[in-house]
């Protein structure tokens, strides 16, 4: 930020104006870089499904496969650790294939027609208690009040109020 | 007991090798592991809801560098050569259709989208021929949010927030380490106190194309 300065200023006025009779691609006037290629680093769509159903060893890979190729790359192992987790069914009725198929293409569906709600599947809001919901799928069996000391962990609202008006989120600590 | 057991066991594998995890807090070695240079490629969470303030209109939230402590949030700030990406599938198939790209440089946030993606996959390139809005990166301690719009009702703002997640970590470390068998309640919100730096998009439902549900992630991308 420092060297952004007068003499910087100076230097690509200059170029600018040695340039201009030879570059008919001229970036916008307002120096905003758009230029080069972006590669993929992280990605993320639904709470703790990278951090809890993929190994160590294959997290930065779960974040650099594409969505549509998650279920071909990622299946068994979700299956494994429901396994692990002695998952056999939830309030969805989905055995652990079924649950498995859910959750490794991680997307969030997003109602676009009405109220949406992580519990619903319909979205995510700031409010949504989206770690009991998936708890209560994960350990809550058919009625989903199965294992009542793993279903909830009893954090039920941020420690914030949000706002109603945009951005929404609160203000920082 | 045997369930308990092979809950410990097998999340203790899932472990191995990570230091603390969360909603997508701090999940991939490659952007936080040691010697990282790129802390602000590491997405916290997503959320995308209908605008509270107008059902004709979805808000999508990309939050980053979770975890931080207030005397830590005045220093933060979103690198120049991170795009952040919003993804969104209307066709049912899980492959992007219309991205939102964030860039931010020199105090200010741009964004471009919702515009068609072109060529969906792990590398972008700018979408310049989308609409644009920008606005200036709230800093921490500013009295308001600085947000701003354009015609087409798209609303944009970046800058640190509270972090909005809420889970009792601390507890469920405990369980996956053997050493508690259940959560506390009430729990204790591991995530209090603590900021993100956050990116919120309002956009008309009309911009998203005409299905009834949609499918979104988000993406972090750097040159």
């Amino acid at each position: 930020m420092i060297r952004i300065n007068k003499f910087s200023i100076v230097a690509a006025v200059i170029l600018g104006f040695v340039l201009v009779g030879c570059d008919k691609d001229d970036a916008p006037a307002d120096n905003f870089d758009t230029s080069g290629t972006f590669t993929q680093n992280d990605q993320m769509a639904r709470p703790a499904i990278n951090t809890v159903f993929v190994s160590s060893a294959r997290k930065n890979e779960f974040n650099t496969t594409v969505p549509s190729a998650m279920n071909a790359a990622f299946n068994a192992q979700f299956q494994s650790v429901l396994t692990g987790f002695g998952y056999t069914t939830n309030v969805l009725g989905w055995d652990k294939a079924t649950f498995a198929g859910a959750l490794v293409t991680d997307v969030l569906n997003v109602s676009m027609t009405g109220a949406t709600a992580f519990g619903t599947l319909t979205g995510r809001g700031l409010s949504d208690d989206v770690i009991t919901t998936e708890l209560t799928l994960i350990f809550g069996g058919a009625s989903g009040m199965s294992n009542p000391g793993l279903n909830n962990d009893n954090v039920n609202a941020n420690d914030k109020a949000f706002s109603a008006t945009f951005p929404y989120l609160a203000s920082p600590f | 007991m045997k369930k308990k057991f092979l809950l410990g066991g097998l999340l203790g594998i899932v472990l191995i090798g990570s230091i603390i995890y969360a909603a997508d807090h701090i999940d991939a070695p490659a952007v936080t592991g040691p010697g990282s240079t790129s802390p602000g490629n590491d997405i916290t969470d997503i959320y995308a809801f209908q605008s509270p303030a107008d059902n004709s209109k979805m808000v999508f939230v990309l939050n980053t560098q979770g975890l931080l402590s207030p005397a830590a949030t005045g220093a933060a700030s979103f690198p120049a050569n991170v795009m952040y990406e919003f993804n969104i599938d209307n066709t049912g198939d899980n492959i992007e259709d219309l991205v939102i790209q964030c860039l931010v440089q020199n105090g200010k946030m741009r964004v471009y989208g919702p515009v068609a993606v072109g060529t969906p996959g792990l590398t972008s390139t700018v979408k310049t021929s989308g609409p644009s809005t920008e606005v200036a990166v709230t800093g921490y301690g500013a009295g308001s949010p600085s947000t701003a719009s354009n015609g087409n009702g798209t609303r944009i703002f970046a800058g640190p927030r509270d972090d909005p997640f809420f889970f009792d970590l601390g507890r469920f470390k405990q369980i996956i380490a053997g050493t508690a068998a259940s959560f506390n309640n009430p729990g204790t919100d591991s995530f209090a106190g603590t900021n993100v730096m956050s990116i919120v998009v309002e956009v008309p439902k009309s911009l998203l194309g005409a299905a009834a549900s949609i499918n979104v992630w988000g993406e972090t991308k750097s040159k």
